[in-house]
């Protein structure tokens, strides 16, 4: 059992493989390269999601939901990888169910709701069975 | 699958995801999102499955198949319970990213306790803090939305709210630097079990004090934290994709909640701090005025002979029910040659695009429905302008008057209209209890009843008069 007292935030690299150094480039962390990879996701998303309809803003929510249960990866390693105590492979198989519900429920009614978003029949085609 | 491939495939899913919400931005290329979004899901959940680390693939087939029932249920709700069904999912994604913070931290401190360094133990109870609140404020909100009897619907505020919530978060900020200070020590299971009750705990404090008026805001405040908690879970998986995922989620969910308290021109500190609907108690007191009203006969003579009628809906045609009604309405008065839209308030109704999707549903065009600054300049040349069971965001006191607790929230222009007709049950103040003084204009008829049966009735009447 390793004691360990303090910040050790620049001792990661001793824990997680790093990417491997250029001869001559910085080498990089992987906490650095995760960050970068928040800062652009964030930044894109912000972009993307500003452009979205307000028509759609609830299918945009219910599609979020599904895509927020990309929980499930972890939950997946965690009920169905080697070397965890029941109680532990308990959690992640709950985690699983609740996830997996959530990416079903999501993207169904997603579905359902965009089917509903009709442009407006071409004029002079029979608009339905009005007399 | 070996490791590099499954992390090859996290990279394909990340493109879908990105683009299933790029694919949002019109209704024409919306349904590709789903497909898009539902492929890189696919993708995720069978590069995992097949990685070389899962080896007990009873432990999730059994999830799976439990969980099919449910999610197939909970996508065929009506969609007036969409905003419940939704805050219901949420609470869904907050426990999934809390429970898998938990047992991460569990295995790492009894199995590899070299794991746990200071900056995987931050990403854990942010996850962790971020998951559980979500679990339970979600559902409180579901709770609420789905006007449960023991949740009050009012704002549950009591004296000193804000100092309790405080110290509360002060007192699990200090317990979370002891653990991150020393993630492997004996105390640390009963930190982190402490900063889990703490974390249950605020789910619901925070909420409670929450009015369904502001719903769509919390409802969207809810959908980042979701977003935000599996960003924690990256980084404590080591997960790109995760993150990617997640920081999407969460931009989405914030930039809702922006245009949400925009539309309602009040801070994120106001809306959930500030409880909506006490304020106004004071206020409720006015002299009585004089208000004109007619009959749903009167009604259909009017609108029969507009040109153009422009109809405001809001909660109320939602808890009447009463949008197929309206739908038959639309078409009364298309066939009569009056050109019919409809105004949509970005937070009528209870959450971001209520009013559009049951619109929708009930077979209107998307076209004619149109965003608030786009029919404002427009509304001078209307003539009758239709309200639906919308209240505050009609209040022309918004404009002008500082007293007002609306003072500044942008509204549709309703009174701007050549004449306005409200659908209202009687002449009590609406749920923030602010009177609306368009119900008291010279040009104002008020049209008493259920919405749905007197939408019923003025197209009943229109029907008869064309025969």
């Amino acid at each position: 059992m390793l004691p360990q007292i303090g910040l050790n935030l620049l001792a990661v690299d001793t824990v997680a493989p790093t990417i491997e150094p250029h001869a001559q480039a910085l080498p990089i962390d992987n906490i650095i390269l995760f960050l970068t990879i928040l800062m652009l996701a964030t930044f894109l998303g912000m972009g993307i999601i500003r452009r979205v309809s307000p028509l759609l803003h609830t299918p945009l929510m219910s599609l979020t939901n599904a895509i927020s249960a990309i929980a499930v990866v972890g939950a997946i390693l965690v009920a169905g990888g080697e070397g965890y105590p029941t109680g532990i492979r308990l959690m992640g198989a709950i985690a699983v169910f609740a996830s997996m519900t959530n990416i079903i429920s999501g993207f169904l009614i997603t579905n359902r709701m965009l089917k509903m978003f009709k442009e407006r029949t071409p004029k002079g085609a029979p608009a339905g069975g009005n007399a | 699958m070996n490791a590099y491939s499954v992390q090859v495939a996290y990279v394909f899913s990340a493109a879908l995801f990105v683009l299933s919400l790029h694919w949002m931005n019109t209704p024409k290329t919306a349904r590709r999102s789903v497909i898009a979004g539902a492929a890189a899901m696919t993708i995720a959940v069978l590069a995992t499955w097949f990685s070389p680390a899962v080896h007990r693939h009873l432990w999730i087939i059994v999830p799976i198949v439990l969980a099919v029932a449910p999610g197939i249920w909970l996508s065929m709700v009506p969609l007036t319970a969409v905003p419940q069904r939704t805050a219901l999912s949420h609470a869904f994604g907050g426990l999934a990213a809390g429970l898998v913070g938990t047992a991460k931290f569990f295995h790492w401190y009894h199995d590899d306790p070299e794991f746990l360094n200071s900056f995987r133990t931050i990403a854990i109870v942010i996850e962790v803090l971020l998951g559980y609140l979500t679990f339970t404020g979600s559902i409180i909100a579901a709770a609420k939305l789905q006007e449960v009897k023991w949740i009050p619907q009012r704002p549950w505020v009591y004296k000193g709210q804000n100092a309790v919530n405080a110290l509360a978060f002060l007192g699990a900020l200090v317990l979370a630097g002891f653990l991150v200070a020393s993630p492997t020590s004996a105390a640390a299971p009963w930190l982190l079990g402490t900063i889990i009750l703490l974390s249950l705990n605020f789910g619901w404090m925070l909420v409670m004090p929450i009015g369904g008026a502001d719903m769509p805001t919390v409802i969207a405040i809810l959908n980042s934290y979701a977003g935000l908690a599996a960003v924690a879970m990256g980084f404590v998986l080591d997960n790109p994709l995760l993150i990617v995922a997640g920081a999407l989620d969460g931009s989405s969910g914030l930039i809702l909640s922006i245009i949400m308290c925009r539309a309602m021109n009040r801070s994120f500190t106001n809306v959930l701090f500030g409880a909506f609907g006490q304020v106004q108690a004071a206020a409720g007191k006015t002299e009585q005025k004089t208000h004109r009203s007619a009959t749903a006969e009167e009604a259909a003579g009017i609108l029969g002979s507009a040109r153009r009628v422009v109809i405001i809906p809001g909660y109320g045609m939602a808890v009447a029910q009463a949008q197929h009604k309206v739908r038959e309405l639309y078409d009364a008065l298309t066939k009569r040659g009056v050109d019919v839209s409809f105004a949509i308030h970005p937070v009528a109704g209870r959450m971001p695009g209520h009013m559009n999707v049951l619109l929708a549903e009930s077979d209107i065009p998307y076209e004619r429905l149109k965003e608030m600054e786009d029919i404002n300049s427009e509304m001078p040349q209307v003539d009758v302008a239709l309200v639906i069971g919308a209240n505050d965001v009609t209040n022309p006191a918004a404009r002008h008057d500082k007293s007002s607790p609306i003072y500044g929230m942008p509204i549709i222009d309703t009174d701007k209209a050549q004449s306005v007709m409200v659908i209202k049950r009687s002449m009590n103040p609406g749920f923030a209890g602010i009177d609306n003084e368009l119900y008291y204009l010279d040009k104002t008829l008020m049209l008493f009843g259920d919405a749905k049966g007197f939408v019923g009735e003025i197209v009943k009447e229109l029907s008869s008069e064309a025969h």
